[in-house]
């Protein structure tokens, strides 16, 4: 096991590189965009004088690497500094936006897998038949829906018309989970497109296994069929897709910052929406090592299971 | 109408509505405007039954995020302005045809120099029970005026002396102020110029102030809420609560009011302002002149500085087109001066028309056929983007080649200050006094159209030094003869600020443009 432990060992190394460099580039992208904190808060009163007092006020007339060395020795003390802005520290955005977004994404990859591997595993078992053309032709048409364009949809019809489910979660605050219904709607959006594109990889992946020797081999020893498809064919089907879930992670956080938008739930995605808007530097740098770390975990989950279930694949760091 | 002058400024409140009757024969737009707004305040365009106590109205707006505060001073959005109101007042707040009234103030009056005003306080008390007074007023004023700040109200309260300026006794204050400034009442209407309690200083937890509702939660980005203060100067309001939840997201907005999450929605698209305006699931209120549209011309430099040229696109313009395209038809058409409504509107001048054919002449006649224009746009504000790509195409048929640039929405303004040459532009209510000031004077800090001549600050001067309205009104409407002449700014059209609300809600004033005292009056309105 010594391998798979420095394996694990570099790839944790080179995980939290891989935050710094996402950190730095964030800062840099963000340093370039057109305007600062000064400018985006004076807004449409863009008076010299006023612009460069907030930016002495808010410490702007500094060099940038300056101000990213400080911010970042405070983040060795574990501090992510304070919000240009509000002044508020920068840890309790985060911690007030946290819930939300983890109940929005924990909720969806909660109900992804089960989905995902079911409907592929369904449409593998009837390849080229009339219910695997119906999910593969359904889950591509779906796949093309942009979040918003769905979300619209979905609100139009399930909570205006129908009044099935409540059509924000305005008035909920942050205890979503004791308002189920509010739910229903985001989750919906968030799950159409990694669902739909978790289907068609599980039944590739299966259509590829059933048909390989070694599931042949197995026919020919008499192994039964439900055996050979989900203790032989599934494992090899579920490595790619177990990656793919990891990189849906990233996507989600796309999909949260429309969703969160469109059904008024205040989370991360709200508030990174806003920080980049206002030019908020401490914030969005905040959020940006809490979503590199999220990320780069998650990416190593997934590459250890994959190491798991299909160790003769190459599992590169 | 008293012509003791005096006696007039003791009582502002009827002085003003009794001189613009009055001066409506003469020509002044705001007639119309006052004569139907007979009660002071809140007076709703609907039938909509006799109010009735109770209840909890939760209204929606885009707000400042997770970023937001309670700080009356620091705010500049809708959302930060209408809840300082309903925590706070102002001395003065400004009435449909943006004429300050009174508010914490009972009376103003002036020297014979006007530049010492005496204010009296009316008897009022702040959410701890202790009374306002002139030293509280002293105290907000210096906090805004605070060099070391960046309060969005300094700029207006640059007038005042604040050094020299003191409490006379516990409810008058005597402001000095740096020059002759006829329409000081307007400073004390000034955009977040909120009165706060000496010494205050935490806001977000427990804010005290004036106004008609207590706090009673507050959570930064997503909800506010408040309760009736019953001891309020102005009568108690009606609502038991009122909460206001951030929706950024118009479409949400939309949503939440349709599916009876809210009662209240603010700022709301033209189109879906056409899409509900039948359907009758909710009222859609369209509030009127709230802000004025442009394109914004830079006098100082090539091609506008040749007023051929500008007189040339004025003519290119076919206001109606440009209101339907961009605003679906949500506003009136502008005829290149700021204000139409509101007192002091030069509206005797004709309306301007596109004509092309004089439009291709007067730009020959200045030289620049075949001219070619890049026109700066965004996406900061509803309409900007469609009015540019239709006036790109009028402009074509005067053999004008107009480049639209799309930028940054969050750095607009300040990127199209100094740079560019044509811009897409817009602007919320305020009297027009403040447009000339802020925007049109040599030493204005907002003159995006580069507008600076010395005789035009004298005009200015000169009005601020006349005591008389009606004589203030004839240099306003030299001043404006001269914009509409020849200014930079191309007004095409002013569009309806739009709410939209639940059919349950009573007593939302269908008149007030955004930003002034009845416009998001929530100690107003009632639920049936």
């Amino acid at each position: 096991m010594t391998g798979l432990r420095s394996w694990l060992a570099r790839r944790l190394l080179l995980g939290a590189a891989q935050t710094v460099a996402v950190v730095l580039l964030v800062f840099a992208l963000t340093e370039a965009l057109p305007g600062d904190a000064a400018v985006a808060l004076a807004g449409d009163q863009p008076d010299p004088a006023r612009i460069a007092a907030i930016r002495e006020a808010m410490d702007l007339d500094r060099p940038a690497y300056e101000r990213l060395l400080d911010w970042a020795a405070g983040l060795l003390h574990g501090d992510l500094g304070t919000s240009l802005v509000s002044g508020r520290p920068v840890g309790s955005y985060v911690s007030d936006g946290f819930g939300p977004t983890l109940l929005l994404a924990g909720l969806t990859l909660l109900l992804l897998v089960p989905l995902g591997v079911g409907l592929g595993v369904l449409a593998a078992r009837h390849a080229g038949r009339r219910t695997d053309r119906a999910i593969s032709s359904v889950a591509l048409g779906v796949y093309a829906v942009p979040e918003f364009a769905l979300g619209t949809l979905l609100v139009t019809a399930f909570a205006l018309r129908l009044g099935w489910f409540p059509p924000t979660a305005v008035g909920y605050g942050t205890d979503l989970l004791a308002h189920p219904a509010t739910l229903v709607l985001p989750v919906l959006v968030l799950l159409s497109r990694p669902v739909c594109s978790l289907t068609r990889l599980v039944r590739a992946g299966m259509i590829d296994a059933l048909a390989s020797p070694y599931v042949a081999q197995a026919r020919r020893y008499g192994v039964s069929g439900v055996r050979v498809r989900y203790a032989h064919a599934l494992p090899n089907a579920v490595a790619p897709a177990a990656q793919h879930l990891a990189r849906t992670v990233d996507w989600l956080l796309c999909g949260v910052i429309v969703v969160e938008g469109l059904f008024v739930i205040p989370g991360l995605g709200t508030v990174l929406l806003n920080a980049v808007a206002e030019r908020d530097m401490p914030v969005v740098q905040g959020l940006a090592v809490v979503f590199g770390l999220i990320t780069v975990v998650l990416n190593t989950g997934a590459d250890l299971v994959a190491h798991r279930f299909a160790p003769r694949a190459e599992v590169t760091a | 109408m008293h012509d003791d002058p005096a006696h007039r400024l003791r009582h502002p409140g009827l002085h003003r509505r009794g001189f613009l009757a009055a001066s409506g024969a003469a020509s002044l737009g705001a007639l119309a405007l006052t004569g139907c707004g007979g009660s002071p305040s809140g007076a709703s365009g609907h039938g909509d039954g006799k109010p009735k106590r109770g209840g909890r109205l939760r209204a929606a707006f885009a707000g400042g995020g997770a970023s937001e505060s309670l700080d009356p001073h620091l705010g500049s959005l809708f959302a930060d302005a209408a809840r300082a109101k309903a925590l706070y007042d102002k001395l003065a707040d400004y009435d449909a045809s943006l004429v300050a009234r009174p508010r914490l103030a009972s009376a103003w009056e002036p020297n014979a120099g006007l530049d010492r005003w005496k204010v009296t306080l009316r008897e009022a008390t702040f959410h701890d029970g202790k009374p306002v007074t002139a030293d509280d007023v002293l105290f907000s004023y210096r906090r805004i005026a605070d060099p070391e700040k960046t309060f969005r109200a300094k700029a207006s309260l640059e007038p005042i002396d604040l050094k020299a300026s003191r409490a006379l006794d516990r409810r008058t204050v005597e402001f000095v102020l740096k020059r002759p400034t006829a329409e000081f009442p307007n400073v004390l209407a000034a955009f977040g110029a909120y009165i706060i309690p000496e010494g205050a200083g935490d806001f977000d937890d427990k804010p005290v102030g004036s106004g008609p509702f207590r706090l009673v939660s507050f959570s930064p980005g997503r909800s506010t809420v408040l309760r009736r203060n019953d001891d309020y100067w102005d009568g108690a309001p009606y609502l038991d609560r009122l909460e206001f939840i951030v929706a950024n997201d118009e479409s949400a907005r939309v949503n939440s009011l349709l599916g009876g999450q809210v009662e209240y929605a603010h700022e709301l698209s033209p189109t879906t302002a056409r899409a509900h305006e039948k359907a009758g699931q909710i009222e859609i209120v369209r509030l009127p002149g709230s802000a004025m549209q442009a394109f914004a011309m830079k006098t100082d430099r090539p091609p506008f500085d040749d007023k051929r040229v500008r007189e040339a696109f004025f003519l290119i313009a076919d206001r109606k087109e440009l209101l339907n395209g961009a605003l679906s038809g949500a506003g009136e058409i502008g005829n290149d001066l700021f204000g139409k409504g509101y007192a002091y509107y030069a509206d005797g001048l004709p309306q301007r028309e596109q004509d092309l054919g004089r439009a291709r002449k007067l730009l020959k006649q200045a030289g620049a056929e075949d001219l070619r224009v890049t026109l700066d746009t965004s996406a900061v504000a509803a309409g900007f983007t469609e009015a540019a790509g239709i006036f790109r195409d009028q402009a074509a048929k005067a053999g004008v080649t107009i480049r639209v640039r799309n930028g940054s929405k969050d750095s607009y303004w300040n990127d199209i200050l100094d740079s560019g040459t044509l811009c897409s532009y817009r602007s919320g209510a305020m009297p027009i006094e403040s447009h000339l000031s802020q925007r049109l004077l040599t030493g204005s800090t907002t003159n995006a159209t580069k507008w600076q001549h010395k005789d035009f600050d004298a005009l200015y001067q000169q009005a601020q030094s006349t005591r008389d309205d009606k004589d203030r009104a004839a240099v306003y409407e030299r001043m404006q003869r001269r914009l509409y002449a020849e200014g930079g700014f191309l007004v095409w059209g002013f569009a309806d600020w739009i709410i939209g609300t639940a059919r349950t809600v009573g007593g939302v004033d269908h008149r007030a443009p955004a930003n002034t005292l009845d416009w998001a009056r929530f100690d107003k309105v009632w639920l049936r």
